[in-house]
């Protein structure tokens, strides 16, 4: 159990960056996740989350503000600030050209573990990803989901106390994206920190305890990831109904949408139940063959927060991932 | 970070440039030897033997210290050149950039790398040497710290380039432009005696021509700085100099983020 006097896994405060060109990615933003979360940055592209881990990990300056990563401030104590990051960035940044053992080990080198000990952690966490069959490959020949696992092992292996994966399982297919949300989850368990940026938001509802949405540089909410949804006034469920409906048909109490002959999208409040929808349908004889969420739940909260919500363009919805995964 | 994990992480880095530029052998090590082999056939042994003396010395002889050096810097430049902004245009050098390894430590680890290279080709070449002429060496120690020092200064040359560049442009500009001129006119070839007294002067600008001479003179025992009034402690002192210079200025980017951090 982690005491409460110990310190933030990352504290950001007042938090302000500028680019030479004079566009402002980040408008002093405030942040704090405390240690053992798994945390959630949202935000639609361009709104700040890639800047935001560039500047924790030294790859960005900062204009103002300060970070510090488990009370080490990244300006003054940044060799210890450091020491405790791991970082799966979102695009492929290794060597293409290297075997994927010497590119686990070589890191593990940069972070001063002697080259036995790094073998050794190399083959544990290669293994744990499925990559130990691979360690010999170039790195270039590996697949999409094969080199983001990859860059995971290597951001693991001097186990950071903190790991930053951003969007870590963009173009992964769902089966693989889902064995990795487990071996993230067993790593959460195990007492590393985890701070994820995705496009998923079902992933992020998933996996993540809490969670802040950034947006044109400003974080616009932040809270426990159920405080959150809590908040979600109204909830639209697709029906799929065994009997035929007219296009007016209408259901009392509920706000209706006829979708086709056997379909139809209800609105719920907050105040309202699911028993009374039923009750609603069971009154005009309808069956119900099934029942869905015609949006995820964090999606619809997420284009609610938005400045412009336009940008949810930039989301991929879980149904996006159904038609992916059935071309 | 302690000291023994700098030590591990340094090696690393050594480790990791060596094995780059010995995996890619056919590119890095092999071209420069045919090359120089070139030069020794066709300037030492065809029109050398027509040129007679220069300097003071048989054609092949003046040259050969001179096609070394040229080797050396090359690819103690190009080595460091073409790794560091591989990395930077892969963003592999972000691996790097996040961990806690001190800057110092990253530039002496790839200067090491290029020497490696510069002082492996340099030796290629001059084993390729033994084949046109009998290679004796007067001052043992001198020629070891020129070559050394040389390689040093050339490689840091390198880095600066790789860490300013920002396309594969920005690379081959100085190389081509700069380098491969002063190279040509420092004295690799000729005898800058041989030159009117105002091209002698103006040729007195260029380092290069101090480092080949230095080189030169640790192999046969005499140089063009002698007869034009420099001592070859001189020369010692400005390659130091220079070492000192493109350090501070390396460092000072490294510190300030410049070429790596947006």
């Amino acid at each position: 159990m982690l005491s409460s006097q110990s310190p933030s896994a990352l504290a950001i405060s007042g938090l302000k960056k500028t680019y030479r060109e004079g566009f402002i990615a980040l408008k002093g933003i405030d942040l704090n996740v405390e240690a053992g979360d798994f945390f959630a940055l949202l935000g639609p592209n361009g709104a700040g989350k890639s800047t935001t881990i560039g500047v924790i990990c030294s790859l960005v300056a900062k204009t103002a503000g300060s970070v510090s990563v488990f009370g080490h401030d990244i300006d003054h104590d940044f060799a210890a600030a450091k020491r405790c990051i791991g970082v799966v960035p979102q695009e492929f940044n290794f060597n293409q050209f290297e075997k994927v053992l010497n590119i686990v080990v070589t890191q593990g080198g940069y972070y001063g573990l002697p080259r036995k000990e790094a073998l050794v952690r190399a083959e544990k966490y290669l293994r744990l990803l499925d990559l130990w069959d691979k360690r010999n490959v170039v790195s270039r020949t590996l697949s999409g989901g094969m080199k983001r696992r990859l860059m995971i092992a290597r951001a693991l292996v001097h186990e950071p106390k903190l790991l930053i994966l951003d969007e870590p399982t963009a173009g992964v297919d769902i089966e693989l994206r889902r064995s990795m949300w487990d071996f993230l989850q067993q790593v959460n368990a195990s007492g590393t920190t985890i701070i994820l940026t995705t496009h998923y938001l079902e992933e992020a509802e998933s996996l993540c305890r809490n969670i802040a949405i950034i947006d044109e540089g400003d974080i616009i909410a932040n809270s426990s990831m159920k405080d959150l949804l809590g908040k979600l006034s109204q909830e639209v469920l697709v029906l799929d109904i065994v009997e035929s409906l007219p296009p007016d048909f209408t259901l009392k109490g509920f706000d209706c949408n006829w979708v086709d002959a056997h379909c139809i999208e209800v609105s719920i409040d907050r105040e309202q139940h699911v028993n009374s929808l039923f009750a609603a349908l069971e009154a005009q004889q309808l069956q119900v063959k099934s029942l869905r969420n015609k949006a995820n739940r964090l999606e619809e909260m997420f284009v609610s927060l938005l400045k412009n919500p336009s940008k949810q363009s930039d989301i991929d919805y879980p149904h996006h991932e159904s038609a992916e995964a059935s071309a | 970070m302690n000291l023994v994990s700098q030590w591990v992480a340094f090696k690393t880095i050594v480790y990791r440039e060596i094995h780059r530029f010995m995996r890619i052998w056919v590119q890095t090590l092999v071209p420069p030897a045919i090359t120089i082999a070139l030069y020794f056939l066709i300037f030492g042994q065809l029109i050398g033997s027509r040129i007679g003396e220069m300097g003071g010395f048989d054609y092949m002889q003046f040259v050969a210290p001179g096609l070394i050096m040229m080797a050396v810097i090359q690819n103690s430049y190009a080595n460091v050149v073409s790794s560091f902004f591989g990395q930077k245009f892969a963003r592999s050098i972000e691996e790097l950039l996040i961990t806690p390894l001190p800057h110092y430590l990253i530039l002496l680890g790839w200067v090491l790398g290029g020497d490696a290279r510069g002082l492996l080709v340099g030796a290629i070449v001059t084993f390729v040497s033994l084949w046109f002429y009998d290679l004796s060496v007067v001052n043992w120690t001198l020629s070891i710290f020129v070559v050394i020092s040389t390689s040093v200064l050339f490689s840091l040359g390198g880095f600066l380039n790789a860490l300013f560049a920002e396309s594969f442009d920005d690379i081959s500009i100085v190389p081509t432009f700069i380098m491969q001129p002063l190279i040509y006119l420092g004295g690799v070839f000729y005898s800058i005696q041989l030159l009117p007294t105002f091209w002698q002067t103006v040729s007195l600008a260029n380092p290069i021509l101090y480092m080949i001479n230095a080189f030169r003179y640790s192999i046969l025992g005499s140089s063009d700085l002698e007869s034009l009034g420099f001592s070859i402690n001189s020369a010692l002192f400005m390659i130091v100099g220079f070492i000192i210079l493109l350090t501070t200025i390396c460092l000072w980017s490294l510190n300030k983020g410049r070429g790596i951090r947006s």
